[in-house]
């Protein structure tokens, strides 16, 4: 199909869309998170969904989050298959017990005699002055937890194929989608299809150095690669769509091009996946690199409310063109 | 209120028989060295397990507590499975996964021993949850203890089960302690079944060393629940003849041996078969008998365990995910 004739869907719409195709194709699918049903969802990623479906299938919870992923540990291990929504991923100090030593855990404590087919929708990410508890980049949290899966959608087209994919596997799937994306337009079919975990994007292809990114973080990346293409350096961009399980392949297949590494997150880069990335491209080519991996992330410190401090703390693609060209000696 | 049959009775009686001589036999391995890492044993707390489980079949579901043991067995556990686990063994019910416990059977309906307090119940909510969406008329039964009663998780649980009129059943057993802490110094009121009223459903309090008291209870709950009226929350008094961890593990002074003498008196199963011979359902010979039953089945499944192969180290990374 010709680029003109694709419809285009902002990342809020294209989450409906997916959720909608979730509870249409799957009898055992439901929805269940605070203010999902007769609000729509706070983000509106869920609106219209009560309407079609009713209060069985879309179910407005308390304020608990313990309790509300504890009803989608539940009812996955007795054969439902939940999409449970936690509105803000700075939520998840709430159920953490949930997540970490049940969700995560149950199958292989049980000998794998429990499945757990749970999707978790959340929202990520600063930019919107929601400031240190509402603006969070967690998903390294998340992935340092086996048993759990984590995808990170940076467009509308991901946002609908990767919630898709999350509610058909029978793993924990984290849908970790991000509020400053969901007005972005992007073309989405119609039709039911599945973005695949565990597979990366090459979102721009270059040959001086490798951009290592997720979520909203891409867009930037691509907007850095321009402005380095003006310079005659050429990035290659690779959007993981899958940070557990993660596609190392299409990187170090990348790295071995490039010679050159940049990973760029949102999340406070101490701790964050950009050194489990650098770590294991080390590990794995190190022949391959002419200068040692560098990473782009937020400061070690909470998320500022004012506009201005927080402009200052988000990675951007300004900071991802200095440290790219610090990188290739530019 | 239905009034049990000889059978029944005589099945809650088995019930607790077999919880109590797979727990002794346990603390007996453990000491021993035989049993790796912690150990909760049930003791003293039969009554409960058996007073509610008679009333479950494989398709209801239960969560459960660390004190686990006892509630899997008296869901059907089968002794040689549940030694195998404790033992670490490749045969365990969870291939020596998860251990005393995270001891398990999906099959038997048995979500789980739980080694986080208070875990429990929100998942309790999502089984019942599952129930009511296929429009079974299935329960689901969470186990919790007084100390557990002061999570946020219990109350979330128990906030989300009335508000949904989910068929659950929370059963509180309360043996005073809150691991070594004494339940007047962890919360300020007696009855845990008080907090009930909070939710909008009904506290009930019941004698946990008495098995018919227990039935009873769990009896009008259940139907309760299965009659699509919502939960329940059911405080059963109890108390654990074992330390908190192990028989007598710690050699800690939390608790005094006279407190500990007062309960034993009312040991619910010689209370119960004294109850059962005055019904003349039970004799002394038919009760001896069914504990020596019940013990040489207790040593087949010790045996099975110590011969049972170890899990094959190359078999760590399975079950990881789907």
């Amino acid at each position: 199909m010709a680029e003109a004739e694709q419809r285009e869907l902002t990342y809020v719409d294209a989450i409906i869309e997916g959720a909608r195709t979730i509870l249409l194709e799957q009898d055992n699918a439901f929805i269940a998170g605070e203010d999902v049903g007769g609000a729509g969802g706070v983000f509106g990623s869920y609106r219209g969904l009560l309407d079609e479906f009713g209060p069985e299938r879309v179910v407005d919870t308390p304020i608990s989050e313990e309790g509300i992923v504890g009803l989608g540990v539940g009812a996955a291990a007795t054969g439902l298959r939940p999409v449970i929504d936690i509105m803000f991923m700075d939520f998840m100090g709430e159920c953490m017990d949930e997540i970490a030593n049940q969700m995560a855990k149950m199958r292989y404590m049980f000998g794998g005699s429990a499945k757990l087919p749970v999707t978790v929708v959340t929202m990520s990410g600063g930019g919107r002055n929601l400031a240190a508890q509402h603006s969070q980049s967690l998903e390294a949290w998340l992935c340092h937890l086996p048993g759990l899966k984590v995808v990170a959608p940076s467009t509308p087209y991901d946002a609908k194929g990767l919630l898709i994919a999350a509610s058909r596997d029978d793993n924990p799937v984290f849908t970790v989608m991000n509020k400053m994306s969901l007005a972005n337009r992007g073309a989405v079919p119609e039709e039911s299809y599945e973005v695949p975990i565990g597979k990366a994007n090459v979102v721009r292809e270059g040959e001086d150095l490798t951009i290592i990114t997720y979520s909203r973080m891409v867009s930037e990346s691509l907007s850095a690669a321009d402005a380095l293409a003006r310079d005659g350096v050429e990035a290659e961009v690779i959007d993981l769509r899958s940070l557990q399980p993660m596609d190392m392949d299409t990187v170090i297949e990348s790295v071995a091009k490039t010679h050159r590494a940049v990973v760029v997150h949102e999340a406070v880069r101490f701790g964050g996946l950009g050194g489990e990335i650098a770590s294991q491209i080390q590990e794995l080519a190190f022949d391959e690199l002419d200068a040692p991996v560098s990473r782009v992330g937020a400061p070690f410190s909470p998320v500022p409310f004012s506009a201005v401090l927080e402009q200052a703390y988000l990675p951007n693609a300004d900071k991802i063109v200095a440290e790219s060209r610090s990188l290739i000696g530019a | 209120m239905s009034t049990p049959s000889d059978d029944v009775l005589l099945d809650i009686h088995r019930r607790m028989v077999r919880i109590r001589t797979f727990e002794t036999e346990a603390g007996r391995m453990a000491e021993a060295g035989k049993i790796p890492g912690a150990l909760h044993l049930y003791v003293g707390e039969e009554a409960v397990a058996a007073g509610v489980m008679v009333h479950l079949s494989n398709e209801d579901w239960i969560t459960s507590t660390h004190r686990g043991h006892g509630h899997l067995i008296a869901k059907g556990g089968e002794f040689d499975r549940m030694f195998a686990e404790l033992f670490g063994r490749a045969t365990g019910y969870c291939r020596g996964k998860g251990g005393s416990m995270h001891i398990s059977n999906m099959d038997l309906g048995m979500l789980g021993a739980n080694g986080i307090v208070g875990a429990g119940p929100p998942i309790a909510v999502g089984a019942a949850f599952s129930t009511k969406y296929r429009k079974t008329d299935r329960v689901a039964v969470t186990f919790f203890g007084d100390g557990a009663s002061n999570e946020g998780s219990f109350h979330e649980a128990a906030n989300m089960a009335a508000l949904y009129k989910l068929p659950v059943i929370f059963v509180c057993e309360n043996n005073g302690y809150g691991e070594y802490t004494p339940q007047a110094k962890h919360q300020a009121i007696v009855d845990v079944a008080d907090r009930a009223s909070g939710y909008g459903m009904p506290g009930v309090v019941v004698d946990g060393m008495d098995a018919m008291a227990v039935y009873e209870a769990a009896d009008a709950a259940i139907e309760r629940a299965r009659a699509g009226d919502g939960p329940t929350l059911l405080e059963c008094k109890t108390y654990r003849f074992f330390d908190h961890v192990g028989v007598r593990g710690m050699g800690l002074t939390y608790r005094t041996d006279e407190e500990l003498a007062e309960w034993q008196k009312r040991d619910p199963i010689h209370l119960f078969e004294a109850r059962l011979a005055e019904l003349g359902v039970l004799s002394k010979d038919d009760a001896v008998a069914i504990h020596e039953e019940v013990l040489a089945e207790v040593r087949a499944g010790i045996e099975f365990a110590e011969e049972s192969p170890t899990p094959d180290p190359d078999t760590l990374l399975d079950d990881v995910y789907a």
